[in-house]
């Protein structure tokens, strides 16, 4: 594998796949953690663990999944990781456990791990697979940092706890920036940005579809029939 | 049993704590099924289903397993096991036993799999501490909280599919603006348990 490769992989979960805000996976915690900037760097480290390490581990074990149960055997892998990531968070940093709380567990379900594990840590090498987990983390961590400072300093004028005085006294802020109505709007608005920015090229799919869950080989398609039934 | 308390869980589990609008569990499906008003009923009709179901598995699980042998750290683990066996049993139960059911719930069923409402809601009423009748309410609530959102929702979008939107904003940046709506609208509930019932 060349070097220009490797850094490829490396880079291309900072925008061009970025999971947040263009593979559009892992809503749950990007719209969840992300009122306070605490949290969402919180939440985006624990991720970016769980995702490095589940990606290795099944990448070393690729050849010997069956591919019949692949999927639980990713769960599992998963889920042991973020348990571990759970543990540890409670016993060296209370406060974030108490911020996060269900959402530590929730790591488990979320679309980007799953995804990567059967998009990428499935198919290539230890080595690239790594790589993989630590570009994506950067770029979800990037994503929920950008959501969760606009969020922060606009909805309750402060950063990472600080008060910014004069947003406060002046009264510039927007309070329901920081509850979760806010979260949707600020999210839909920066896809639109990235949208605006990349005149579309990045997003193809215009619509929320299946062809981006990672779940849909383990569903047979029927999540497309159902969409399609829709129609 | 508390009558009254199970029904504020009732309530505020459907209006307050709205898992889709409020806590962003099960964000996925909304934004993906809610297309059509039929669809979303179909997609709820299982959440409720499966969150029921997955609740009457995971508590007794937690409380007679889990607990009295100190792994109560395994709870994540066994949950997302459980639940994802579970579904896929369920579906193979419904196709061979209740066909019609299958027919109008079961497309919708290996979605649920890996749904964080569901885990979501399994590992909160063991964290709020509820005994097995409130969990039981507390899934309902949550299931019929889901299923009101993408109701709601699923008639918002076909106004939106009408209108005309700029072109950065089509597709899914304009859905999340209007599920900012629909949660701002929810977030009118805020204290009504505590006003009204308590």
């Amino acid at each position: 594998m060349s070097k220009q490769n490797n850094m490829s992989i490396l880079l291309k979960g900072l925008l061009r796949e970025n999971p947040v805000f263009v593979l559009i996976l892992g809503t749950c915690p990007t719209l969840a953690t992300t009122s306070t900037v605490d949290g969402a760097l919180g939440m985006g480290l624990a991720t970016m663990a769980v995702l490095i390490c589940s990606n290795i581990v099944i990448s070393l074990l690729r050849k010997f999944i069956p591919d019949t149960v692949r999927i639980p055997c990713y769960i599992v892998v998963i889920a042991g990781f973020v348990t571990i990531v759970q543990m540890l968070i409670q016993a060296f940093i209370p406060d974030l456990y108490k911020t996060l709380g269900v959402y530590l567990a929730l790591i488990t379900v979320n679309c980007i791990i799953l995804g990567r594990a059967e998009m990428f840590a499935g198919k290539n090498s230890v080595g690239k697979s790594a790589l993989d987990g630590i570009g994506m983390g950067i770029g979800f961590t990037i994503a929920l940092l950008s959501m969760s400072i606009i969020r922060e300093v606009i909805g309750t004028g402060s950063f990472a706890g600080n008060e910014i005085s004069f947003l406060v006294e002046n009264g510039l802020t927007i309070g329901f920036l920081a509850k979760a109505p806010g979260g949707l709007l600020v999210y839909g608005l920066l896809i639109a940005v990235v949208n605006k920015i990349t005149k579309g090229k990045l997003i193809k799919k215009k619509e929320f579809s299946c062809a981006g869950c990672p779940s849909a080989e383990a569903c047979n398609g029927s999540c497309a029939e159902a969409v399609k039934e829709g129609e | 049993m508390d009558v009254k308390a199970l029904i504020i869980i009732l309530m505020s589990s459907v209006l307050v704590d709205n898992y889709v609008l409020n806590r962003f569990l099960g964000i996925c499906p909304f934004l993906g099924v809610s297309k059509k008003v039929n669809q979303s009923v179909g997609m709820g009709a299982a959440v409720i289903f499966v969150m029921l179901v997955a609740t009457a598995v995971t508590w007794p699980i937690q409380t007679f397993i889990l607990n009295p042998l100190n792994m109560g750290y395994m709870q994540t683990i066994a949950f997302i096991l459980i639940i994802a066996t579970l579904v896929q049993f369920i579906e193979i139960f419904l196709k061979k036993v209740i066909p019609a059911l299958h027919k109008s719930l079961g497309v919708y069923l290996p979605l649920i799999t890996t749904n964080c409402a569901v885990l979501g809601v399994t590992i909160n009423n063991i964290t709020d501490g509820y005994n097995f009748l409130e969990s039981m309410i507390s899934s309902l609530g949550v299931g019929l909280g889901f299923l009101l959102a993408m109701v709601l929702f699923s008639g918002m979008r076909s106004r939106i599919e009408e209108s005309e939107v700029p072109e950065s904003f089509k597709g899914l940046p304009v859905t999340l603006v209007a599920a900012s709506f629909i949660s701002m609208a929810f977030f009118g509930f805020a204290g009504i348990v505590e006003n009204i019932l308590a």
